[in-house]
């Protein structure tokens, strides 16, 4: 349930990337070994990993920022660019495929008008794409921020949609 | 430990817990208390039951009644009923439909299903695996206990090595060889690293083992660390696992407490710890040196090899790496002996092996049988056939080291051997089963866009290979594919096999050659007829020219 604190967090105070990153340190070490662990956390507080943040972590770390710049966009859960108030991952890997994902995947498209890696005008929305999320049993799988909605036919989409604000 | 009567499980999944399942979960105990029954019931949440229409679900063994959706109101009635009455409480079951997932496997130990034989997965879902006492009372820590006391660390290598155990990661390599490497090593320093970051589409075994049984992978790190001279092993969980990873935190703190972790574990002078090391969403990461790059604070880079993990791998020295199934394996070899072992499986694969049933088959979820069942059993008997009496197309045995297995070797025993004699492979244990629907154009260009979305970009062969093979095979699915670019196909398969670095290019070939090698008739047509047999295809250039 951290995470939902995060997110709470998120919302209502303007955190300071300063701030953040210290406290990630400080949890984490300030070791070459911390460096992921780290940037997960600050991009989870921040929502993503601005570059303030980014040269913080190379100061902290004594790691040239190219460095830190690097392993940030390397990896799928770490943004270097600012996402919409809630994420959705949808999984196109061939099980949900199989399994009606096209249709889920067309529908979800239709109903946010917005191309993989895209977020809305409103700062709502942020959709992406996503290789297997490791819940194949019951595909076809979206996830949005951290629920994971599992046999999603298409005509459910605008209703997952409604729970969120 | 008193023996428990009943055992209540509570589907604990995303969705079950914003319906109140934690709450479900209080009023049970709190019920259970008040009848008096907390010495002969045990109550444990159990994560996702592969079940998401009537959550909240309560399951009650040994009966194996499911009741869905449960409202915390309806504990006290459920309880009364079916604990101390000993009666079905009428109303609250759950809705009948063909079980799915996990529900499958778990009422396959009623003896519904013969052949299925649980060695790893022996207590997920039976045990409550945040509770150490619960592991310790089905034969948990025995096998360290007994490696430690009796055992001289040449003689557990020998033991997994006579046990003919084999990694299960996909590569078959087998576990016996690859400890003795790192236990030969002379090095004061040498690290076992669990790769738990399963990313192969189709493949959600290893956080199932997780999960339900935590302990047994600290247990098997440990024996690994006796093994081969080790003091320190690391645990990488993909970061989309965040239920696994808080149950490894907390297996490793009940460890800790109870001795089995830390200075001088039994009494033998022996000391081990345990790290975890969380994934940020990188296939390539489940690739051994890119994941010891990853522990190391880089980019998830695979590294030439040789030198292999075993003499060069962590901080540069010699490493165990073994997938969470292979693990899982151990405590029970050493337990029960090699010879034991060997009774399950073939004689050059022994064992069971842990398959996720997918795709268009009547029931899906996981299942543990022995190695050499075929994929004509496994639909049969644990798919319970195929969706709508279709036919049996293909199945896609799951991610980058599996095949596409056409419907003519459903009878090959599914074995490491037997697989590579017929020119296919295992794969991590994913069965994607598909009928006529699936077009295999479609599903080639599913793979290679997994592919090229997931190539490091390390090596030129396999960053620009993928890409242009999913780009030829996109035009084939939009009906603008010329012949020629069959053979550009052939080109960029070999390309991508003999020049890529790592396995993920390597084996980004084998959907196309498999789609060439078995299907090549449904392949020209698309070019030679501008037809999608299957019908999947979008085929809109096709009808572009035509307008």
């Amino acid at each position: 349930m951290a995470t939902r604190i995060a997110e709470a967090e998120k919302m209502t105070v303007k955190k300071d990337p300063q701030a953040v990153v210290k406290a990630a340190v400080e949890r984490h070490g300030n070791t070459r070994e911390a460096v992921i662990p780290i940037l997960t956390e600050v991009s989870r507080v921040l929502g993503y990993l601005p570059t303030e943040a980014l040269e913080a972590v190379s100061q902290h770390l004594r790691l040239p920022s190219s460095q830190v710049l690097s392993v940030a966009g390397f990896y799928r859960m770490l943004s270097t660019k600012p996402r919409g108030r809630h994420v959705i991952q949808f999984c196109e890997s061939a099980p949900c495929h199989v399994m009606g994902g096209r249709e889920v995947w067309r529908r979800l498209q239709e109903e946010l008008g917005l191309q993989p890696g895209e977020t809305s005008a409103d700062g709502k929305w942020t959709l992406l794409t996503a290789s297997c999320l490791g819940v194949c049993g019951v595909g076809p799988v979206l996830v949005v921020d951290e629920d994971i909605y599992g046999s999603v036919p298409p005509e459910r989409v605008p209703e997952i949609l409604a729970r969120y604000s | 430990m008193k023996p428990i009567r009943s055992m209540v499980l509570v589907s604990s999944d995303a969705d079950s817990m914003q319906r109140g399942a934690q709450e479900v979960f209080q009023r049970l105990q709190q019920e259970i208390a008040a009848f008096g029954l907390e010495d002969e019931v045990a109550v444990a949440m159990v994560g996702d039951v592969g079940r998401h229409d009537a959550v909240p679900l309560v399951i009650v063994y040994p009966e194996a009644v499911l009741y869905g959706p449960v409202r915390p109101e309806d504990v006290h009635f459920l309880v009364e009923e079916h604990l101390l009455k000993g009666r079905i409480a009428a109303g609250l079951q759950a809705p009948t439909r063909e079980l799915s997932g996990r529900i499958a496997w778990l009422s396959a130990r009623k003896g519904t299903l013969p052949a299925e034989q649980r060695i790893v997965l022996a207590r997920a879902g039976l045990i409550d695996p945040e509770d150490i006492a619960d592991y310790i009372a089905h034969d948990g820590y025995e096998a360290l206990g007994k490696a430690l006391t009796t055992m001289k660390p040449s003689e557990v290598v020998e033991e997994i090595t006579k046990s003919g155990l084999r990694g299960r990661g996909g590569a078959g390599f087998p576990t016996g060889t690859k400890w003795r490497f790192v236990a030969q090593a002379k090095s004061d320093t040498k690290y076992i690293i669990c790769n738990a970051d399963e990313s192969e589409p189709g493949t959600f075994k290893d956080r199932v083992i997780l999960e339900g049984d935590p302990h047994s992978i600290i247990e098997a790190m440990t024996l690994a660390g006796y093994a081969v001279g080790a003091h320190e092993g690391y645990i990488y969980v993909r970061g989309e696992y965040a239920l696994a990873q808080a149950r490894l935190r907390t297996a490793i703190q009940q460890a800790k407490e109870m001795g089995f972790l830390g200075e001088d574990i039994f009494g033998s002078g022996f000391r081990f710890d345990i790290h975890i090391h969380t994934g940020a969403g990188a296939y390539i990461c489940g690739e051994e040196t890119a994941l010891i790059e990853s522990i190391e604070g880089k980019r998830g880079e695979p590294r030439p090899r040789p030198p292999f993990p075993t003499t060069y791998g962590l901080w540069g020295q010699p490493t165990v790496v073994n997938n969470v199934e292979t693990l899982a394996n151990v405590p029970p070899i050493i337990r029960n002996g090699a010879s034991w072992y060997r009774r399950f499986g073939t004689s050059s694969s022994p064992g069971t092996k842990v398959y996720t049933v997918l795709g268009r088959v009547n029931v899906t979820g996981l299942i543990e049988v022995p190695m050499g069942i075929t994929l004509r059993e496994v639909i049969a008997i644990y798919g319970k056939g195929m969706k709508g009496g279709a036919a049996f197309k293909l199945a896609q045995t799951g991610g980058s080291s599996g095949s596409i297995i056409p419907a003519s070797l459903q009878d090959t025993p599914m074995d490491f051997d037997s697989y590579a004699r017929a020119g296919v492979s295992l794969g991590s244990g994913a069965l994607l089963i598909c009928d006529e629907e699936t077009c295999v154009v479609d599903l080639a260009k599913v793979l290679l866009n997994f592919f090229r979305g997931e190539s490091c970009g390390k090596c030129s062969p396999c960053r620009i290979g993928t890409e242009r093979a999913y780009r030829i095979l996109n035009n084939i699915s939009e009906g603008i594919g010329k012949l020629s670019d069959l053979d550009d196909l052939l080109l960029l398969a070999d390309g991508l096999y003999q020049l890529s670095n790592c396995g993920l290019g390597q084996t980004a070939a084998t959907p196309i050659r498999d789609i060439l090698r078995h299907f090549r008739a449904e392949v020209e047509a698309h070019i030679r007829l501008k037809v999608c047999p299957a019908g999947a295809c979008p085929m809109s250039g096709r009808l572009a020219m035509a307008a």
